[in-house]
């Protein structure tokens, strides 16, 4: 299997976390995406400086990870090529906010420390609520939700085949990448040289194809209309789960459950 | 049902693909479209569905192809692609099914009807809610093929059914064609499946038409078909 074929099968893996049966993927994906967007409004609304209140948004990955049965270690798995550049956000900010911002023991920590710890985590935290999102939602009933908040038809549609022809594009790019180590043996990569040619035909390859593939969907009926996957009724579990989960988060914004707990201890 | 006249059609000029292209296909019946590669095969069926448009007249069941009949004509014809992957491009095998019948307008109880019929029809109820990306070669050609008569065609066009099954799965399909009713025209450089399946041949060469007969007499014609790039069957040319 080459990288081209494992990101295809990596890309197809979401689909299959999507058909999973646990509670979290049995509630209504509009329920799902409201708490999720609820979610990450509030764990952006944090002060840089305030990674104390942040620190307890974390129990909401870890409930959905444990009642939804994704594994932990796939999500940061799939998420190891944006990781980093999330973490790279405030990567500089101890080199420029250097004043002390309290003790830790005889050590002084900087604002610029702990404003880089809250923006990673912030961006992480986000990921991951995002991840989970996806991996119990899947694409198709996402979209759908999407459809029932008024979103432009044109613009769910256009992400719906985006993610679509991202699979058509990988499985072109990995026939050719095949087809070139085969009469290319002992070089690793592709040959800067050929890098022209090589996208040049990737794009007519995947136009090809996608043409062929819109033909297929004209020949069926479609003319710019697309019918989304069903979706249950809205039951009030749903309901009470998008109104428990702001009513919480609203809570935790407003209440510094981490400090007052931690009160108790240090006194 | 598929009626073409004097029909010409060229990609660049002075480069004809079909020259003054004239047959008709009767209600019911099965027609298997032959040629070498280049011989104007894929162009007949474009033109039929109306992705091309040429010169002359294309019927489909009085109905010429145009413009503002496409719709009229697309919903009395299902095709089947070639490549199986083209044509599924839905999560799974059922989402794909109720696609066309959703578009022309039908409930989605209606449409689920047509689909759960057609699975029936062909023995594939298995594969209902299976991932398209994880099906093989031959239950993703079966579900195309079930993915068509969900729309309830007149007509079906089938592209090469039988590229890259193996004979198991290439059974099936020829099988599965001889159990539909509707009409159809089949495109193949698989002449044995093109006697198995259709009563009459239409042979295309160099976008002309140089014999339109019954099967049997046009794929045991050896001195015609190499005459027009072609061989016999293998079940004729006593190989394998």
């Amino acid at each position: 299997m080459n990288k081209m074929e494992k990101a295809l099968h990596e890309l197809s893996e979401m689909d299959d976390l999507a058909a999973q049966e646990s509670p979290i993927h049995n509630l209504h994906p509009l329920a799902k995406l409201l708490a999720t967007v609820a979610y990450i409004v509030t764990v952006v609304s944090f002060d840089k400086y305030d990674l104390t209140g942040l620190i307890i948004f974390v129990l909401f990955p870890i409930l959905l990870f444990q009642l939804s049965g994704i594994p932990v270690r796939t999500c940061f798995y799939k998420l190891r090529i944006v990781l980093p550049l999330v973490m790279a956000v405030g990567l500089f900010n101890p080199f420029f906010d250097r004043a002390p911002l309290f003790m830790l023991g005889n050590v002084a920590v900087s604002g610029g420390v702990v404003s880089m710890i809250t923006l990673m985590l912030k961006g992480v935290f986000c990921l991951m609520a995002a991840f989970l999102l996806m991996a119990t939602t899947g694409i198709d009933k996402l979209c759908a939700a999407l459809r029932m908040l008024h979103l432009p038809p044109m613009l769910v549609t256009l992400m719906l085949l985006t993610y679509r022809y991202v699979g058509v594009m990988t499985e072109e790019l990995a026939v050719m990448t095949d087809a070139y180590h085969l009469r290319a043996p002992g070089q690793k990569g592709i040959q800067f040289s050929a890098w022209g040619s090589f996208l040049g035909q990737l794009l007519l390859r995947s136009m090809d194809r996608a043409e062929e593939l819109y033909s297929s969907m004209q020949l069926r009926g479609y003319h710019g209309h697309f019918h989304y996957v069903k979706i249950n009724r809205i039951r009030p579990a749903d309901v009470l789960y998008v109104v428990a989960c702001v009513a919480v988060f609203v809570l935790l914004r407003i209440v510094p459950v981490t400090q007052l707990m931690g009160n108790q201890f240090v006194g | 049902m598929i009626e073409f006249k004097h029909v010409s059609f060229a990609y660049e000029k002075n480069a004809p693909v079909l020259k003054d292209l004239s047959f008709h296909v009767k209600k019911g019946e099965t027609v298997g479209l032959i040629g070498a590669n280049g011989a104007g095969k894929s162009t007949v069926m474009k033109l039929l569905l109306g992705l091309l448009s040429g010169e002359g007249d294309v019927l489909v069941d009085g109905t010429r192809v145009e413009k503002n009949t496409l719709g009229q004509i697309r919903k009395k014809l299902g095709f089947v692609l070639q490549n199986s992957d083209n044509q599924m491009f839905m999560p799974t095998v059922y989402e794909d099914m109720i696609f066309g019948p959703l578009n022309y307008m039908l409930s989605r109880e209606e449409a689920e009807k047509r689909a759960d019929a057609a699975l029936e029809q062909l023995g594939i109820t298995d594969l209902k809610h299976r991932h398209n990306h994880k099906l093989s070669g031959g239950e993703k050609r079966m579900a195309a093929i079930a993915t068509i008569l969900a729309m309830e065609p007149d007509a079906i066009l089938m592209d090469e059914p039988t590229a890259a099954l193996d004979p198991y799965n290439r059974r099936v399909v020829i099988n599965t064609i001889n159990s539909l009713p509707q009409t159809k025209l089949i495109t193949s450089h698989d002449l044995d499946m093109i006697l198995d399946t259709c009563e009459r041949v239409i042979l295309l060469d160099r976008g002309e038409i140089v014999a339109d007969g019954l099967a049997k007499d046009i794929l045991t014609d050896k001195a015609l078909l190499e005459a027009h790039r072609m061989e016999l069957p293998f079940c004729f040319a006593g190989r394998a």
